[in-house]
């Protein structure tokens, strides 16, 4: 008996926290949006999801065995399902199969894998594929099918979205108005054009109250981009309504949610400090609004938290927590 | 809204399985082991050679300088050898071994229960009482009290806090004295604010001993300038610095001592032992000791004597479980794991916790996520993962950037981590280095 005491140093216990708890509660946290997708989007995006998700756990499981050579297989820790899910979400229900593998496999390999998987990557994986997608199949990646075309796939009417109605009044395009945008209500049930899984705010929303709870992330990063969006977008809208959109329906558009809520929350490629997550929230929606209102595209959410991404290493730096004892109270 | 510590914090499962279990008097052992350095400072020195006859209360070794203290006999018998004994940290250490013979104490000592509330001793006489009891600080440090009694002449106290916090989970000692022993622990209160010359004290204690506030502040009541704090559950509240933050709402800063704030800290136990010593002429030779884990039969709270083997207490518990993994000497967050359960009792024995073997294995060990949960927990405001990367890369300059010394071990990062890292572990290795960088540089 004696000398099989265990010996190591304290803390003795452990509150039972794991990887695969926190990233399983994201994908609860996304099943009312996915829920959603399938109501508006039938078929196509079940196809798209599942095909985005299969070809995400099987990059993560291939190149963990035949090029990292890892002896446990790191497909059950539940990321690489997330990476597949998110960017499955960020895409149009309409996308061939080979291109979501493609994508798959940057967001993967080369987003991830490469630098070491989980935990060292510098860009959020789901939103690197993503965008590799759109620059290399600007096409495909900008024609959304029309909603409540349940058994199409990629035959499927294609129609505009809010944000590119919004960039068509702002650009002065020929036959675009704002009159043509959704109401509000519309807007945040999910009742219109996009990206299969950005379309529903609510569902998203909710997803948000599900993660609070469970703390697995904090209010900081979507409180901070939900009101300088708000706040900016409430201004140029104050300044000239006849080509900006108010900022309502600026929240309820396009990725902004699905991007607030589950993108620029990613562990990995975000601030370690409060303070850090409320500078980068507040660039990732000043950038998110240039991007729209000023920018060639119509969407800018995934462009800004890239680059805050890449300054996230900077933050870190110079946004230490709060020391104790640092600023001595004064009774 | 409850009082609590500003920054960081964790909740872990309580588990005082031997809450409300009255202390019992555990049997004095055959053979006394009582170890020379029990406290922070020089180890004492022995003033008994080898086949002297000693009683109950007996000075065996005296303080050997400033920072030192002094350690009595807890049983009556004859001294067969002053040799080494693996200790708690699992070096073997030097310590006077003791064949007990009947249960003979000193005279002077007055062994009755009658309450004794007056003291007409001056703040000197009681430190100097203080000291020769051999009192330490009994929450777990054992720093010598007399030292923290007399404050460098730059500082001046201005109030006394009490730690009643007990916000280890499993133990129960503390809240346990409190419920018996709520008068002497006041008297004991009195004569510390004697000692330290304030007129107010506050005893902090945690919201989940609804009990033993209820009765202290019924007792305090009747005792002038004494205020019980019922604080929020939080670990680490029975941190000096967070218990300090918590009740008077000031922070030590950073490598400054805790008196700079005008907080003199003493643990409810070592209040109860200050009575003891100052009232009734005792020594610290016993103390209260919770004997608990899951897998025990019988979970309880002992009056022991120091020097009684560890193994036998975990006997009177119903003995040592089959599938025992871990003995831990003191809590789960901060206690050490024993070698062996010959390891003596000393002064700051809080606990002995049994954990089987299940619970006693760590997690696997992956890399960080930088989910930034253990910057939000740790309560000094560091980044544990930025210093546990810094260790693995032998930064050390960088890390003493970091404030690595203002970490207290409190394990709330390594408790917290989804990828199980063993933060605690590199910031006690990045401690260990920047200290010895520092005493390098100031010895130039």
């Amino acid at each position: 008996m004696e000398n099989k005491l265990i010996i190591s140093l304290s803390p003795h216990i452990h509150n039972g926290d794991s990887v695969e708890k926190n990233m399983y509660g994201v994908l609860i946290a996304l099943v009312p949006a996915f829920i959603v997708s399938l109501i508006y989007f039938g078929l196509g995006a079940l196809v798209v999801t599942v095909t985005s998700v299969i070809a995400c756990l099987f990059f993560e499981w291939a190149i963990g065995k035949y090029i990292m050579r890892r002896e446990n297989s790191t497909i059950y820790d539940g990321s690489a399902a997330i990476t597949g899910v998110l960017l499955s979400f960020n895409l149009p229900s309409n996308l061939p199969v080979w291109i979501i593998i493609l994508g798959a496999l940057f967001a993967i390999g080369v987003s991830k894998m490469s630098f070491g998987g989980l935990g060292n990557n510098p860009f959020n994986p789901a939103l690197a594929g993503r965008v590799f997608l759109l620059l290399s199949f600007p096409v495909q990646m900008t024609t959304w099918p029309k909603i409540g075309q349940l058994t199409s796939y990629i035959d499927a009417e294609t129609a505009a979205t809010p944000l590119s109605i919004m960039k068509g009044v702002i650009k002065g395009a020929p036959g675009y108005s704002l009159d043509q945008l959704p109401d509000a209500f519309n807007l945040f049930i999910g009742n219109n054009g996009g990206c299969l899984g950005e379309v529903s705010a609510a569902a998203l929303l909710i997803g948000l109250i599900y993660m609070l709870m469970k703390r697995i992330i904090t209010w900081h990063i979507p409180g901070s981009i939900l009101i300088t969006v708000t706040v900016f977008s409430g201004i140029m809208y104050l300044v000239n309504p006849q080509i900006y959109v108010s900022p309502v329906t600026q929240l309820l558009s396009g990725g902004l949610m699905l991007g607030a809520i589950f993108m620029a929350t990613d562990y990995v490629t975000s601030p370690m400090t409060n303070k850090g997550m409320l500078i980068y929230g507040t660039c990732i929606g000043l950038l998110t609004v240039i991007i729209r209102l000023f920018g060639a595209y119509p969407e800018g959410m995934s462009f800004a938290i890239l680059i805050m991404n890449a300054f996230t290493p900077l933050i870190n730096t110079y946004c230490k927590p709060k020391r104790f004892g640092e600023v001595a109270k004064k009774k | 809204m409850l009082k609590t510590f500003s920054i960081g914090g964790i909740h872990p499962h309580e588990n005082k399985l031997s809450a409300h279990q009255p202390i019992l008097t555990a049997a004095i052992p055959e053979k006394a082991v009582i170890l020379l350095g029990q406290h922070i400072g020089a180890p004492a020195k022995p003033v008994v050679v080898k086949g002297d006859v000693v009683k109950v209360g007996t000075k065996i070794a005296e303080a050997n300088g400033f920072v030192s203290a002094a350690i009595h006999s807890s049983v009556s018998g004859k001294v067969t050898k002053i040799d080494a004994i693996v200790d708690a940290s699992g070096y073997a250490k030097p310590a006077i071994f003791i064949d007990v013979e009947g249960d003979e104490w000193e005279e002077t000592i007055n062994r009755t229960t009658a309450l004794v509330s007056d003291c007409n001793l001056t703040a000197e006489e009681i430190v100097k009482k203080i000291a020769e009891a051999g009192i330490v600080g009994l929450g777990g440090a054992c720093f010598p009290t007399q030292v923290k009694l007399c404050p460098p002449p730059a500082f001046k106290a201005e109030c006394l806090v009490i730690n009643a916090v007990e916000c280890e989970p499993y133990l129960t000692a503390d809240h346990q004295l409190m419920l018996e022993h709520a008068e002497e622990i006041m008297v004991g209160v009195c004569i510390l604010m004697k000692a330290v010359k304030v007129n107010k004290a506050f005893i902090g204690i945690e919201n989940n001993k609804q009990d033993a506030i209820q009765l202290m502040t019924k007792v305090a009541s009747r005792y002038a300038g004494i205020n019980v704090v019922p604080l929020k559950v939080k670990y680490p509240q029975g941190g000096e610095k967070q218990l300090i933050d918590a009740i008077i709402s000031r922070q030590v800063g950073s490598g400054a001592l805790p008196i700079s704030t005008g907080a003199v800290v003493q643990n409810v136990g070592t209040a109860f032992a200050v009575y003891e010593a100052v009232q009734k002429n005792k020594p610290l030779l016993e103390r209260v000791i919770t004997v608990t884990g899951k897998s025990l039969a019988k979970p309880s709270n002992f009056l022991a004597r120091i020097g009684t083997p560890m193994k036998q207490l975990i006997e009177a518990c119903g003995g040592l479980p089959e599938d025992t993994g871990k003995i831990i000497g003191g809590g789960p967050m901060m206690g050490k794991a024993l070698v062996n359960t010959d390891v003596p009792t000393v002064k700051g024995s809080s606990g002995i916790l049994i954990m089987t073997n299940k619970e006693s294995k760590r997690g696997e060990v992956r890399n960080c996520i930088r989910c930034s949960k253990c910057v939000s927990v740790c309560p000094m405001g560091l980044e544990p993962y930025l210093l546990g990367a810094l260790a693995e890369n032998v930064d050390f300059e960088r890390m003493e950037k970091e404030k690595i010394m203002d970490c207290i071990e409190c394990g709330s990062c390594q408790f917290t981590c989804p990828t199980n890292r063993p933060l605690l572990d590199y910031c006690r290795l990045g401690k260990s280095k920047v200290g010895t960088m520092i005493r390098a540089r100031q010895a130039k």
